[in-house]
Protein backbone atom coordinates (compact mmCIF):
# COMPACT_ATOMS: atom_id res chain seq x y z
CA UNK A 1 0.00 0.00 0.00
CA UNK A 2 2.73 2.49 0.90
CA UNK A 3 3.75 4.58 -2.07
CA UNK A 4 7.38 4.30 -3.03
CA UNK A 5 9.65 7.30 -2.56
CA UNK A 6 9.92 7.78 -6.33
CA UNK A 7 6.16 8.01 -6.66
CA UNK A 8 5.79 10.45 -3.80
CA UNK A 9 8.43 12.86 -5.04
CA UNK A 10 6.39 13.35 -8.20
CA UNK A 11 3.09 13.78 -6.32
CA UNK A 12 1.35 17.09 -6.80
CA UNK A 13 -0.67 18.89 -4.16
CA UNK A 14 -3.76 17.68 -6.02
CA UNK A 15 -2.68 14.03 -5.77
CA UNK A 16 -1.88 14.30 -2.05
CA UNK A 17 -5.23 15.98 -1.35
CA UNK A 18 -6.94 13.09 -3.15
CA UNK A 19 -5.06 10.54 -1.00
CA UNK A 20 -5.97 12.41 2.18
CA UNK A 21 -9.61 12.64 1.08
CA UNK A 22 -9.68 8.84 0.76
CA UNK A 23 -8.22 8.44 4.26
CA UNK A 24 -10.84 10.85 5.62
CA UNK A 25 -13.90 9.06 4.22
CA UNK A 26 -14.70 7.40 7.59
CA UNK A 27 -14.86 10.84 9.24
CA UNK A 28 -17.26 12.51 6.80
CA UNK A 29 -20.31 13.91 8.62
CA UNK A 30 -22.44 14.02 5.47
CA UNK A 31 -22.03 13.64 1.74
CA UNK A 32 -19.78 16.69 1.53
CA UNK A 33 -16.91 16.50 -0.93
CA UNK A 34 -13.49 16.69 0.71
CA UNK A 35 -11.34 19.34 -0.98
CA UNK A 36 -8.22 21.34 -0.15
CA UNK A 37 -10.36 23.89 1.71
CA UNK A 38 -12.14 21.35 3.97
CA UNK A 39 -11.47 22.28 7.61
CA UNK A 40 -10.35 19.14 9.43
CA UNK A 41 -11.77 19.85 12.88
CA UNK A 42 -14.82 21.94 11.89
CA UNK A 43 -16.10 20.08 8.80
CA UNK A 44 -15.21 16.54 9.84
CA UNK A 45 -16.09 14.39 12.80
CA UNK A 46 -12.54 14.17 14.18
CA UNK A 47 -11.21 14.58 17.71
CA UNK A 48 -7.58 15.35 18.53
CA UNK A 49 -6.73 11.65 18.76
CA UNK A 50 -8.23 10.93 15.32
CA UNK A 51 -6.15 13.75 13.81
CA UNK A 52 -2.96 12.30 15.33
CA UNK A 53 -3.89 8.84 14.05
CA UNK A 54 -4.43 10.30 10.57
CA UNK A 55 -0.95 11.86 10.64
CA UNK A 56 0.52 8.46 11.48
CA UNK A 57 -1.34 6.85 8.60
CA UNK A 58 -0.11 9.54 6.20
CA UNK A 59 3.47 9.13 7.45
CA UNK A 60 3.29 5.47 6.38
CA UNK A 61 1.47 6.15 3.12
CA UNK A 62 4.03 8.72 1.96
CA UNK A 63 7.05 7.42 3.91
CA UNK A 64 7.69 10.75 5.65
CA UNK A 65 7.95 12.07 9.20
CA UNK A 66 5.19 14.52 10.17
CA UNK A 67 5.98 15.86 13.66
CA UNK A 68 3.11 16.39 16.11
CA UNK A 69 4.49 19.92 16.44
CA UNK A 70 2.87 20.64 13.06
CA UNK A 71 -0.68 19.91 14.29
CA UNK A 72 -1.52 23.44 15.52
CA UNK A 73 -0.58 24.85 12.12
CA UNK A 74 -2.79 22.50 10.12
CA UNK A 75 -6.46 23.34 9.82
CA UNK A 76 -7.38 22.47 6.23
CA UNK A 77 -6.81 19.40 4.08
CA UNK A 78 -4.76 21.60 1.72
CA UNK A 79 -2.42 22.65 4.55
CA UNK A 80 -2.05 19.03 5.59
CA UNK A 81 -1.20 18.04 2.02
CA UNK A 82 1.39 20.82 1.80
CA UNK A 83 2.92 19.58 5.08
CA UNK A 84 3.27 16.09 3.60
CA UNK A 85 4.96 17.51 0.47
CA UNK A 86 7.31 19.69 2.55
CA UNK A 87 8.19 16.73 4.80
CA UNK A 88 9.13 14.75 1.70
CA UNK A 89 11.39 17.53 0.44
CA UNK A 90 13.01 17.95 3.83
CA UNK A 91 13.76 14.23 4.18
CA UNK B 1 -17.07 34.82 22.08
CA UNK B 2 -17.08 34.15 25.82
CA UNK B 3 -14.02 32.85 27.64
CA UNK B 4 -15.48 29.37 28.17
CA UNK B 5 -17.39 29.12 24.87
CA UNK B 6 -14.71 27.03 23.22
CA UNK B 7 -15.47 24.19 25.67
CA UNK B 8 -18.88 23.68 24.06
CA UNK B 9 -18.04 20.17 22.83
CA UNK B 10 -16.64 19.10 26.23
CA UNK B 11 -19.67 20.58 27.99
CA UNK B 12 -22.03 18.59 25.76
CA UNK B 13 -20.06 15.36 26.23
CA UNK B 14 -19.92 15.84 30.00
CA UNK B 15 -23.65 16.60 30.18
CA UNK B 16 -24.40 13.47 28.15
CA UNK B 17 -22.32 11.31 30.52
CA UNK B 18 -24.05 12.80 33.57
CA UNK B 19 -27.46 11.61 32.30
CA UNK B 20 -26.48 8.23 33.78
CA UNK B 21 -27.48 9.78 37.12
CA UNK B 22 -24.18 11.03 38.56
CA UNK B 23 -20.93 12.65 37.48
CA UNK B 24 -18.34 9.90 36.93
CA UNK B 25 -15.59 12.52 37.08
CA UNK B 26 -16.81 14.17 40.27
CA UNK B 27 -17.50 11.39 42.76
CA UNK B 28 -17.50 12.51 46.38
CA UNK B 29 -15.90 10.10 48.81
CA UNK B 30 -17.77 11.03 52.02
CA UNK B 31 -15.40 9.04 54.22
CA UNK B 32 -12.40 6.84 53.45
CA UNK B 33 -12.76 3.68 55.55
CA UNK B 34 -9.64 1.76 54.53
CA UNK B 35 -7.36 1.28 51.53
CA UNK B 36 -10.19 -0.64 49.82
CA UNK B 37 -13.42 0.91 51.13
CA UNK B 38 -15.14 4.30 51.32
CA UNK B 39 -18.55 5.71 52.11
CA UNK B 40 -20.13 7.08 48.92
CA UNK B 41 -23.68 8.50 48.96
CA UNK B 42 -24.03 6.87 52.37
CA UNK B 43 -23.13 3.40 51.07
CA UNK B 44 -20.16 1.25 52.02
CA UNK B 45 -18.36 1.02 48.67
CA UNK B 46 -15.55 -1.26 47.50
CA UNK B 47 -12.80 0.84 45.89
CA UNK B 48 -11.78 -1.02 42.76
CA UNK B 49 -10.29 1.84 40.73
CA UNK B 50 -7.80 3.59 42.96
CA UNK B 51 -4.38 2.23 41.81
CA UNK B 52 -3.51 1.46 45.43
CA UNK B 53 -1.66 -1.64 44.22
CA UNK B 54 0.03 -2.62 47.49
CA UNK B 55 -2.56 -1.02 49.81
CA UNK B 56 0.07 1.15 51.51
CA UNK B 57 -2.26 4.13 52.12
CA UNK B 58 -3.36 2.67 55.46
CA UNK B 59 -0.20 0.77 56.38
CA UNK B 60 0.44 1.36 60.09
CA UNK B 61 4.21 1.81 59.68
CA UNK B 62 3.80 4.30 56.81
CA UNK B 63 1.28 6.28 58.83
CA UNK B 64 3.53 6.30 61.90
CA UNK B 65 6.53 7.50 59.87
CA UNK B 66 4.41 10.28 58.37
CA UNK B 67 3.17 11.33 61.83
CA UNK B 68 6.72 11.41 63.21
CA UNK B 69 7.92 13.52 60.28
CA UNK B 70 4.98 15.86 60.71
CA UNK B 71 5.93 16.42 64.35
CA UNK B 72 9.63 16.78 63.62
CA UNK B 73 9.60 18.82 60.37
CA UNK B 74 6.20 20.48 60.09
CA UNK B 75 3.42 20.41 57.53
CA UNK B 76 5.23 21.64 54.44
CA UNK B 77 8.46 22.92 52.95
CA UNK B 78 6.83 26.17 51.70
CA UNK B 79 9.10 26.32 48.70
CA UNK B 80 11.23 24.61 46.12
CA UNK B 81 14.41 22.64 46.64
CA UNK B 82 16.52 25.34 44.94
CA UNK B 83 15.06 28.13 47.11
CA UNK B 84 14.27 26.51 50.47
CA UNK B 85 16.83 23.74 50.40
CA UNK B 86 16.54 19.97 50.57
CA UNK B 87 15.53 18.29 53.80
CA UNK B 88 17.53 15.26 54.91
CA UNK B 89 14.69 12.97 53.90
CA UNK B 90 14.49 14.36 50.33
CA UNK B 91 18.12 13.37 49.84
CA UNK B 92 17.62 10.07 51.68
CA UNK B 93 14.65 9.13 49.50
CA UNK B 94 16.68 9.94 46.38
CA UNK B 95 19.47 7.71 47.66
CA UNK B 96 16.95 4.93 48.45
CA UNK B 97 15.51 5.05 44.92
CA UNK B 98 18.90 5.22 43.19
CA UNK B 99 19.91 2.17 45.22
CA UNK B 100 16.63 0.34 44.48
CA UNK B 101 17.18 0.78 40.74
CA UNK B 102 20.95 0.34 40.87
CA UNK B 103 21.41 3.72 39.17
CA UNK B 104 23.82 6.46 40.21
CA UNK B 105 21.38 9.36 40.30
CA UNK B 106 17.85 10.20 41.35
CA UNK B 107 15.70 13.31 41.45
CA UNK B 108 12.42 13.42 43.31
CA UNK B 109 9.53 15.52 41.99
CA UNK B 110 6.37 16.74 43.69
CA UNK B 111 4.06 14.60 41.53
CA UNK B 112 4.47 11.81 39.01
CA UNK B 113 2.98 14.12 36.39
CA UNK B 114 5.76 16.63 37.06
CA UNK B 115 8.42 13.91 36.89
CA UNK B 116 7.42 13.13 33.29
CA UNK B 117 6.78 16.77 32.48
CA UNK B 118 10.18 17.79 33.80
CA UNK B 119 12.31 14.89 32.63
CA UNK B 120 10.97 14.64 29.08
CA UNK B 121 10.70 18.38 28.36
CA UNK B 122 14.22 19.04 29.67
CA UNK B 123 16.18 16.04 28.36
CA UNK B 124 15.21 16.66 24.72
CA UNK B 125 16.42 19.98 23.27
CA UNK B 126 15.32 21.96 20.21
CA UNK B 127 17.43 19.88 17.80
CA UNK B 128 16.37 16.55 19.33
CA UNK B 129 13.54 14.10 18.70
CA UNK B 130 11.04 12.55 21.09
CA UNK B 131 9.53 9.35 19.73
CA UNK B 132 6.54 8.49 21.90
CA UNK B 133 4.07 5.61 22.08
CA UNK B 134 0.67 6.62 20.66
CA UNK B 135 -1.11 5.62 23.91
CA UNK B 136 1.16 7.72 26.13
CA UNK B 137 -0.19 9.27 29.32
CA UNK B 138 -1.22 12.95 29.26
CA UNK B 139 1.90 13.88 31.24
CA UNK B 140 4.06 12.65 28.34
CA UNK B 141 2.03 14.53 25.73
CA UNK B 142 2.13 17.67 27.90
CA UNK B 143 5.90 17.29 28.33
CA UNK B 144 6.21 17.26 24.54
CA UNK B 145 4.22 20.50 24.35
CA UNK B 146 6.29 22.14 27.09
CA UNK B 147 9.58 21.13 25.50
CA UNK B 148 11.16 22.21 22.25
CA UNK B 149 11.96 18.88 20.56
CA UNK B 150 10.40 17.48 17.40
CA UNK B 151 7.77 14.88 18.37
CA UNK B 152 6.97 11.71 16.44
CA UNK B 153 4.35 9.18 17.57
CA UNK B 154 4.56 5.42 16.94
CA UNK B 155 1.91 2.71 17.08
CA UNK B 156 1.14 1.49 20.58
CA UNK B 157 3.40 -1.34 21.80
CA UNK B 158 4.68 -1.97 18.26
CA UNK B 159 8.49 -2.28 18.07
CA UNK B 160 8.44 -2.80 14.26
CA UNK B 161 6.56 0.47 13.87
CA UNK B 162 9.08 2.24 16.14
CA UNK B 163 11.88 0.76 14.00
CA UNK B 164 10.29 2.16 10.83
CA UNK B 165 9.79 5.64 12.28
CA UNK B 166 13.31 5.82 13.75
CA UNK B 167 14.56 4.66 10.34
CA UNK B 168 12.95 7.69 8.69
CA UNK B 169 14.91 9.93 11.07
CA UNK B 170 18.25 8.21 10.37
CA UNK B 171 19.72 11.21 8.52
CA UNK B 172 18.62 13.73 11.13
CA UNK B 173 21.53 14.82 13.35
CA UNK B 174 19.67 15.38 16.67
CA UNK B 175 19.52 12.99 19.63
CA UNK B 176 16.54 10.66 19.70
CA UNK B 177 14.74 9.71 22.91
CA UNK B 178 12.17 6.92 22.81
CA UNK B 179 9.48 7.24 25.51
CA UNK B 180 7.41 4.25 26.61
CA UNK B 181 5.50 3.19 29.72
CA UNK B 182 5.84 -0.07 31.66
CA UNK B 183 2.16 -0.82 32.24
CA UNK B 184 -0.31 1.42 30.38
CA UNK B 185 -2.77 3.00 32.79
CA UNK B 186 -5.95 2.64 30.73
CA UNK B 187 -5.73 -0.72 28.94
CA UNK B 188 -3.42 -2.30 31.52
CA UNK B 189 -1.14 -3.92 28.95
CA UNK B 190 2.63 -3.67 29.26
CA UNK B 191 5.36 -2.70 26.83
CA UNK B 192 7.49 -5.31 25.01
CA UNK B 193 10.48 -3.59 26.56
CA UNK B 194 13.18 -6.01 25.44
CA UNK B 195 12.21 -5.38 21.81
CA UNK B 196 11.88 -1.61 22.34
CA UNK B 197 15.35 -1.49 23.91
CA UNK B 198 16.84 -3.48 21.00
CA UNK B 199 15.24 -1.18 18.39
CA UNK B 200 16.33 1.95 20.28
CA UNK B 201 19.94 0.72 20.54
CA UNK B 202 19.96 -0.23 16.86
CA UNK B 203 19.18 3.39 15.96
CA UNK B 204 21.43 4.91 18.64
CA UNK B 205 18.42 6.31 20.51
CA UNK B 206 18.07 6.82 24.25
CA UNK B 207 15.12 5.15 25.96
CA UNK B 208 13.04 6.45 28.87
CA UNK B 209 10.55 4.14 30.62
CA UNK B 210 7.74 5.39 32.85
CA UNK B 211 7.11 2.72 35.48
CA UNK B 212 4.24 4.60 37.19
CA UNK B 213 1.83 1.66 37.12
CA UNK B 214 4.44 -1.12 37.17
CA UNK B 215 6.74 -0.23 40.08
CA UNK B 216 5.84 -2.45 43.05
CA UNK B 217 3.84 -4.55 40.62
CA UNK B 218 6.14 -6.26 38.09
CA UNK B 219 9.61 -7.76 38.24
CA UNK B 220 11.01 -10.01 40.95
CA UNK B 221 11.81 -7.14 43.31
CA UNK B 222 9.16 -4.70 42.04
CA UNK B 223 11.34 -2.48 39.83
CA UNK B 224 8.77 -2.81 37.07
CA UNK B 225 8.84 -3.96 33.47
CA UNK B 226 12.56 -3.05 33.21
CA UNK B 227 13.16 -5.91 35.63
CA UNK B 228 10.49 -8.23 34.22
CA UNK B 229 12.15 -7.96 30.79
CA UNK B 230 15.72 -7.96 32.17
CA UNK B 231 16.71 -4.62 30.60
CA UNK B 232 17.29 -2.42 33.65
CA UNK B 233 20.98 -1.87 32.77
CA UNK B 234 20.15 -0.93 29.18
CA UNK B 235 17.49 1.67 29.93
CA UNK B 236 18.79 5.26 30.07
CA UNK B 237 16.07 6.88 32.17
CA UNK B 238 13.27 5.61 34.41
CA UNK B 239 10.46 7.77 35.77
CA UNK B 240 7.82 6.74 38.25
CA UNK B 241 5.35 7.86 40.85
CA UNK B 242 4.68 7.49 44.57
CA UNK B 243 0.93 7.83 44.07
CA UNK B 244 0.22 4.25 43.01
CA UNK B 245 1.98 1.33 44.74
CA UNK B 246 3.79 3.66 47.18
CA UNK B 247 0.44 4.96 48.48
CA UNK B 248 1.28 8.67 48.66
CA UNK B 249 2.17 11.31 46.04
CA UNK B 250 5.34 12.39 44.23
CA UNK B 251 7.48 11.28 41.34
CA UNK B 252 11.07 10.41 40.46
CA UNK B 253 13.66 10.15 37.72
CA UNK B 254 16.67 7.79 37.95
CA UNK B 255 19.61 7.45 35.57
CA UNK B 256 23.33 6.76 35.26
CA UNK B 257 23.92 9.79 33.06
CA UNK B 258 27.14 11.43 34.33
CA UNK B 259 25.76 14.95 33.80
CA UNK B 260 22.51 14.19 35.62
CA UNK B 261 22.96 16.80 38.38
CA UNK B 262 22.67 19.71 35.89
CA UNK B 263 18.97 18.87 35.65
CA UNK B 264 18.46 20.26 39.16
CA UNK B 265 19.15 23.77 37.86
CA UNK B 266 17.66 23.30 34.38
CA UNK B 267 14.41 21.38 34.84
CA UNK B 268 11.66 23.91 35.45
CA UNK B 269 8.94 21.55 36.80
CA UNK B 270 11.53 20.57 39.45
CA UNK B 271 12.83 24.08 40.15
CA UNK B 272 9.69 26.16 40.32
CA UNK B 273 7.32 24.22 42.54
CA UNK B 274 7.32 23.46 46.25
CA UNK B 275 9.05 20.22 47.20
CA UNK B 276 7.31 17.21 48.73
CA UNK B 277 6.13 17.67 52.33
CA UNK B 278 8.17 15.80 54.98
CA UNK B 279 5.30 13.49 56.00
CA UNK B 280 4.89 12.28 52.42
CA UNK B 281 8.60 11.68 51.94
CA UNK B 282 8.75 9.74 55.21
CA UNK B 283 5.83 7.48 54.33
CA UNK B 284 7.26 6.76 50.86
CA UNK B 285 10.62 5.80 52.36
CA UNK B 286 8.83 3.26 54.54
CA UNK B 287 6.67 1.96 51.64
CA UNK B 288 9.77 1.41 49.52
CA UNK B 289 11.66 -0.21 52.41
CA UNK B 290 8.73 -2.55 53.05
CA UNK B 291 8.53 -3.54 49.38
CA UNK B 292 12.29 -4.21 49.35
CA UNK B 293 12.17 -6.21 52.56
CA UNK B 294 9.22 -8.25 51.38
CA UNK B 295 8.71 -8.45 47.60
CA UNK B 296 6.28 -11.26 48.43
CA UNK B 297 3.70 -8.47 48.98
CA UNK B 298 3.32 -8.58 45.21
CA UNK B 299 2.21 -12.25 45.33
CA UNK B 300 -1.01 -11.30 47.08
CA UNK B 301 -1.58 -8.60 44.44
CA UNK B 302 -1.17 -11.12 41.62
CA UNK B 303 -3.42 -13.68 43.36
CA UNK B 304 -6.04 -10.93 43.51
CA UNK B 305 -5.45 -10.10 39.84
CA UNK B 306 -6.26 -13.74 39.04
CA UNK B 307 -9.50 -13.54 41.00
CA UNK B 308 -10.75 -10.38 39.27
CA UNK B 309 -9.37 -10.93 35.76
CA UNK B 310 -10.38 -14.58 35.52
CA UNK B 311 -13.72 -13.79 37.14
CA UNK B 312 -14.79 -11.06 34.73
CA UNK B 313 -13.42 -12.98 31.76
CA UNK B 314 -15.37 -16.11 32.75
CA UNK B 315 -18.48 -13.95 33.16
CA UNK B 316 -18.13 -13.09 29.48
CA UNK B 317 -16.75 -9.55 29.58
CA UNK B 318 -14.23 -8.44 27.00
CA UNK B 319 -10.98 -7.65 28.82
CA UNK B 320 -7.43 -6.73 27.76
CA UNK B 321 -5.20 -9.57 26.52
CA UNK B 322 -2.50 -9.11 29.14
CA UNK B 323 -3.35 -9.96 32.71
CA UNK B 324 -2.37 -7.32 35.26
CA UNK B 325 -3.60 -5.15 38.12
CA UNK B 326 -5.39 -2.82 35.69
CA UNK B 327 -8.36 -4.85 34.46
CA UNK B 328 -10.11 -2.89 31.73
CA UNK B 329 -13.53 -4.08 30.58
CA UNK B 330 -14.02 -2.97 26.97
CA UNK B 331 -17.38 -1.66 25.76
CA UNK B 332 -18.25 -0.16 22.41
CA UNK B 333 -21.06 2.10 23.61
CA UNK B 334 -20.07 5.01 25.92
CA UNK B 335 -23.68 5.53 27.08
CA UNK B 336 -24.00 1.89 28.08
CA UNK B 337 -20.65 2.11 29.87
CA UNK B 338 -21.86 5.16 31.83
CA UNK B 339 -25.08 3.35 32.82
CA UNK B 340 -23.09 0.33 33.98
CA UNK B 341 -20.71 2.58 35.92
CA UNK B 342 -23.64 4.25 37.70
CA UNK B 343 -25.33 0.93 38.50
CA UNK B 344 -22.06 -0.36 39.97
CA UNK B 345 -21.78 2.66 42.26
CA UNK B 346 -25.40 2.26 43.38
CA UNK B 347 -24.49 -1.32 44.27
CA UNK B 348 -21.40 -0.37 46.26
CA UNK B 349 -18.64 -0.86 43.70
CA UNK B 350 -16.42 2.00 42.53
CA UNK B 351 -14.48 1.60 39.28
CA UNK B 352 -13.21 4.19 36.78
CA UNK B 353 -15.18 5.13 33.71
CA UNK B 354 -12.88 6.00 30.82
CA UNK B 355 -14.24 7.40 27.58
CA UNK B 356 -12.82 8.46 24.21
CA UNK B 357 -10.73 10.45 23.38
CA UNK B 358 -8.96 9.62 26.67
CA UNK B 359 -9.10 5.96 25.58
CA UNK B 360 -7.55 4.46 22.43
CA UNK B 361 -9.59 3.57 19.33
CA UNK B 362 -12.99 4.76 20.49
CA UNK B 363 -13.50 2.15 23.22
CA UNK B 364 -15.27 2.93 26.47
CA UNK B 365 -13.74 1.26 29.52
CA UNK B 366 -14.92 0.18 32.92
CA UNK B 367 -11.44 0.33 34.36
CA UNK B 368 -10.86 -1.71 37.50
CA UNK B 369 -7.63 -1.75 39.47
CA UNK B 370 -6.66 -4.45 41.92
CA UNK B 371 -4.94 -3.99 45.28
CA UNK B 372 -3.03 -6.48 47.40
CA UNK B 373 -5.23 -5.17 50.21
CA UNK B 374 -8.45 -6.42 48.59
CA UNK B 375 -9.85 -9.55 50.19
CA UNK B 376 -10.81 -12.42 47.89
CA UNK B 377 -14.40 -11.91 49.07
CA UNK B 378 -14.36 -8.23 48.01
CA UNK B 379 -13.18 -9.13 44.52
CA UNK B 380 -15.69 -11.98 44.22
CA UNK B 381 -18.38 -9.47 45.19
CA UNK B 382 -17.14 -7.10 42.46
CA UNK B 383 -17.27 -9.91 39.87
CA UNK B 384 -20.75 -10.95 40.96
CA UNK B 385 -22.19 -7.40 40.92
CA UNK B 386 -20.48 -6.68 37.59
CA UNK B 387 -21.99 -9.84 36.09
CA UNK B 388 -25.47 -9.05 37.36
CA UNK B 389 -25.34 -5.49 36.01
CA UNK B 390 -23.76 -6.69 32.78
CA UNK B 391 -26.76 -8.96 32.20
CA UNK B 392 -29.32 -6.32 33.22
CA UNK B 393 -27.86 -3.65 30.96
CA UNK B 394 -27.31 -6.02 28.09
CA UNK B 395 -23.49 -6.08 28.02
CA UNK B 396 -23.61 -9.81 28.71
CA UNK B 397 -25.87 -12.44 27.19
CA UNK B 398 -28.21 -13.96 29.74
CA UNK B 399 -26.42 -17.25 30.07
CA UNK B 400 -22.76 -17.19 30.91
CA UNK B 401 -20.79 -18.34 27.91
CA UNK B 402 -18.31 -21.14 28.10
CA UNK B 403 -14.77 -19.90 28.72
CA UNK B 404 -13.45 -19.01 25.30
CA UNK B 405 -10.28 -20.68 24.15
CA UNK B 406 -7.69 -18.05 23.25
Amino acid sequence: MAASAAQVSSFSLHDVVAEIATALVPFKKSEIEITATTDISRDLNMDSLAVMDLLMELEDKFDVSIPLNMVPEISTVGQLAQTVIDSKKGA
Amino acid sequence: MGLMDRFKAQRELHAAVKTCGADPFGVKMDKILSSTEALVEGRRTILCGSNNYLGFTFDADCIQAAKDALDACGTGTTGSRIANGSYNDHKALEADLADFYGKKHCMVFTTGYQANLGAISTLAGPDDFLIIDADSHASIYDACKLGSATVIRFKHNDPADLDRRLGRLADQPGNKIVVVEGIYSMLGDHAPLKEFVAVSKKHGAYILVDEAHSMGVMGKTGQGVVEHDGVLDQVDFITGTFSKSMGAIGGFLVSNDPDFEILRVSCRPYMFTASLPPATVASVRVSLAKLRANPGLMNKLWDNVDTLYNGVQAAGFSVGKQKGPVVAIHLTDPAMAARAWRALLLNGVYVNLALPPATPSGTALLRCSVSAAHSTEQLETVVSILSQIGREIGILKNETRAVAAE
